[in-house]
């Protein structure tokens, strides 16, 4: 776009000018500061929306006027047997500083259950396939008196692998099973609490997904489902969401299910790094002050203490909807107030979409962030965030920005580690390693242990984190890891490197073009791209 | 081709060892003063097995099982039922079953390979549904244990030496098969398979199983 004609088109894009500042770059636990070219195109997050009030009082009025069903209270009697699920700490992130919005529902609706008689009442966080959180990571959720009150035998985690826990609900008219959890499905009233973050999630998915085993998931989870996606961020053009959806109705039809969902504003972090999403030309004196002192003090530490630091970030979303009653009904009104807050209006595509990754994904909350899910969160969630047309041109250029440090986390991500070593080198097409490895590390024996005994992700997940990234690894022309401290992991992914962030965009320009559009999502964000 | 897990048993499925199957017979010899003897003697014995098991596992087998010098065999199996029901029984780690299980599943081979003595064995590989499993034997002359074990004794590579001539024998494929252990005396045995993992591991094996990025199992 020529300069005389560029034009501030929304207050969440800037275009980089002559005497723009400098840009904050997140880099993995760092964020450096980069001079962009001219007339790149930074996509910050949109002002946050005023938070309600009263949460209590709003969830309050969602459960007594819900959608399509019987307010809550009108559903309850005494001695009946009630399940309360409940979504993992994957979302939001950073993690919410206390109390999660999850423990101030959890506490109004175990007040009412008891007020109403019912004592039979378990909560099951409804992690499906991903790692079951640890005690401290419950605690932190419920909050104290929750956990006190139900930990560990009303309080636990969803197993997929508990063959005795789990009850086939039936097949949809394709053919695929939906088995979910055997005392969720069992339970006269199930009610299902969820903290929309992304617009992938909620909905069917969450019983649908959350509560169910393997063998349920992976009739959606696969890579041409992704591929089909256009994009698995908007629920209109995600046939990921059509799936979940058709094998969800199930328990819609089989059970008593009163979903819950709740979304917030991206009020990421408080006062003290709030400067971290502001346009840097709008930066104060204190603003600069406190990003000078946060970068200096944090370059200073060792990696395992820079880690250390970034996972004691807290968030400050607030809620700014919370509906109750029908799946459907329930989620159409939760995306539409998640929209507002998160779509951006972009005109036009790009060539070279630059995307700092800082270690922050759903998949890494208290570890790092390994070279598998940096590819999840630059070709699969930041690719994604999209609706309309993708961000990125087909064939244009992504540039990751971060280290790619060959780190995986044992406790965490083992089955990562053979997936990364064992099978890459092997082949990166997503459809040949779900044929000839998916079941294999799904049923690995040591893997389900530590996934049911530890707090590992399951066998088959490093799989799902590749189906990920399909739809942009089909899209994109070619990846650059600007950044990177080593070669392999890029060369391994199947991508180029650079030494930093210049380079790369003089490698992308080599390919793209001297006049190539370039575009940086100002990371961390949560926005939906709605380009025209 | 097919493939196998292969498991030690002290440690790994169950939480006794050697000592506790010692320490149950000295608890039952003829007379009190005989048991009295024999359950003080192993008790100051503890620090030695100790010491020579970081040393060597050949070096502790030597002196370890001089201590079953002159046990009658009739009462190593009489007794033999008692010690599984009060011993093992009770011993066997919450996690175990269901790891079997998830591995029978697979439709491979179960392949216990212990240092533990067949008398504490058997009723322990019934109960957990192992039918192939391989262990020590005491020596017996006239009855009487004379304090050594029948060759091959297994223990750290020659468990090693017998899963490769099993899965040779048996046409098993060892780079499809499983192993688990807790100790790092069975480094060889977890190096000769495609899939070892590291089961309540000790902080030397837990290193190199970090080292190495193999599964660190806690089946306790």
């Amino acid at each position: 776009m020529p300069l005389q004609l560029r034009r501030k088109t929304h207050e969440s894009v800037v275009h980089i000018d002559r005497d723009s500042a400098p840009r904050i770059v997140a880099h993995g636990t760092e964020f450096l500061l980069e001079d962009l070219p001219v007339g790149t195109r930074v996509i910050y997050p949109n002002a946050p929306i005023k938070g309600l009030p009263n949460p209590e009082a709003a969830i309050r009025y969602a459960l007594n006027h819900p959608h399509g069903c019987d307010p809550l209270h009108a559903q309850l009697e005494p001695g009946m047997r009630v399940t309360i699920a409940v979504d993992d700490i994957s979302m939001p992130l950073p993690p919410m500083q206390t109390p999660d919005i999850r423990q101030t529902v959890l506490e109004i609706l175990v007040d009412m259950l008891h007020g109403h008689g019912v004592d039979d009442v378990h909560i099951i966080i409804a992690v499906s396939l991903h790692r079951h959180m640890t005690e401290s990571e419950m605690k932190r959720m419920s909050g104290e008196r929750v956990f006190k009150d139900f930990y560990p035998d009303r309080y636990y985690n969803h197993d997929a692998e508990d063959e005795s826990n789990l009850v086939e609900l039936g097949k949809n008219r394709h053919g695929e099973p939906l088995r979910i959890n055997r005392r969720a499905a069992e339970s006269d009233l199930l009610i299902y609490v969820n903290l929309n973050f992304v617009p992938m999630n909620g909905g069917h998915k969450s019983v649908g997904v959350g509560l169910c085993d393997y063998e349920s998931l992976r009739a959606h989870h696969e890579p041409h489902t992704i591929r089909a996606s256009d994009s698995y961020m908007d629920p209109h053009g995600s046939e990921l969401a059509r799936k979940i959806a058709r094998v969800g109705v199930l328990a819609d039809e089989k059970l008593n299910v009163f979903h819950i969902e709740t979304t917030l504003n991206n009020r990421m972090f408080k006062s003290d790094f709030d400067f971290l999403t502001k346009n840097e030309d709008d930066f104060s004196a204190m603003d600069r002050i406190k990003f000078e002192a946060m970068r200096f003090s944090v370059s200073k530490l060792p990696r395992k203490a820079k880690l250390l630091a970034h996972n004691q970030l807290r968030s400050n979303y607030e809620l700014i909807a919370v509906h109750a009653g029908k799946t459907d009904p329930v989620h159409d009104k939760i995306i539409e107030k998640s929209m507002q807050q998160y779509v951006v209006p972009i005109e036009g595509q790009c060539d070279i979409l630059i995307c700092p990754i800082p270690e922050l994904s759903p998949y890494n909350v208290n570890t790092n962030l390994n070279p598998l899910l940096v590819q999840v969160m630059a070709l699969g969630y930041h690719f994604n965030m999209y609706r309309g047309k993708p961000l990125l041109k087909k064939g244009g250029v992504l540039i990751l920005h971060h280290p790619c440090h060959d780190e995986f986390d044992h406790k965490f991500h083992p089955s990562y580690i053979e997936f990364f070593n064992r099978l890459l080198p092997e082949s990166r097409d997503a459809c040949y390693l779900r044929d000839k490895y998916e079941r294999e590390f799904a049923a690995n024996p040591s893997y389900i242990s530590m996934y049911r005994r530890g707090n590992a992700y399951h066998g088959a997940h490093p799989f799902f984190m590749w189906y990920w990234g399909e739809n942009g690894r089909a899209h994109v022309g070619k990846v650059i890891a600007a950044g990177a401290e080593n070669a392999h992991v890029p060369a391994r992914m199947g991508w180029e490197r650079s030494d930093n962030l210049t380079e790369a965009i003089a490698m992308a320009r080599s390919y793209m073009g001297r006049n190539a559009e370039i575009t940086m999502l100002h990371q961390p964000v949560i926005a939906i791209c709605d380009v025209t | 081709m097919t493939a196998a897990a292969f498991y030690d048993l002290e440690g790994t499925l169950v939480s006794t060892n050697l000592v506790h199957t010692l320490g149950f017979y000295a608890r039952r010899q003829q007379g009190a003063w005989q048991t009295l003897r024999k359950s003080a003697t192993t008790l100051v014995s503890l620090p030695l097995f100790a010491a020579t098991d970081q040393y060597s596992r050949k070096v502790f087998n030597d002196v370890f099982f001089q201590r079953y010098k002159g046990e009658s065999e009739d009462r190593l199996r009489y007794f033999a039922e008692e010690l599984f029901e009060e011993v093992l029984k009770p011993a066997v780690f919450p996690g175990t079953f269901d790891l079997i299980e998830k591995s029978k599943s697979l439709g491979i081979r179960q392949v216990v390979v212990t240092g533990a003595l067949d008398v504490s064995v058997r009723h322990l590989m019934e109960y957990l549904g192992i039918e192939t499993w391989v262990c020590n034997h005491l020596e017996f002359v006239n009855g009487f244990a004379t304090g050594r074990l029948l060759p091959p004794v297994l223990a750290a590579a020659t468990k090693a030496k017998w899963i490769r001539e099993y899965a040779e024998r048996e046409g098993i494929n060892l780079s499809e098969s499983y192993a688990y252990s807790d100790s790092m005396s069975d480094l060889p045995m977890l190096s000769i398979v495609g899939h070892p993992a590291a089961v309540n591991p000790d902080m030397r094996l837990r290193q190199t199983a970090l080292h190495h990025d193999w599964a660190i199992l806690d089946l306790k």
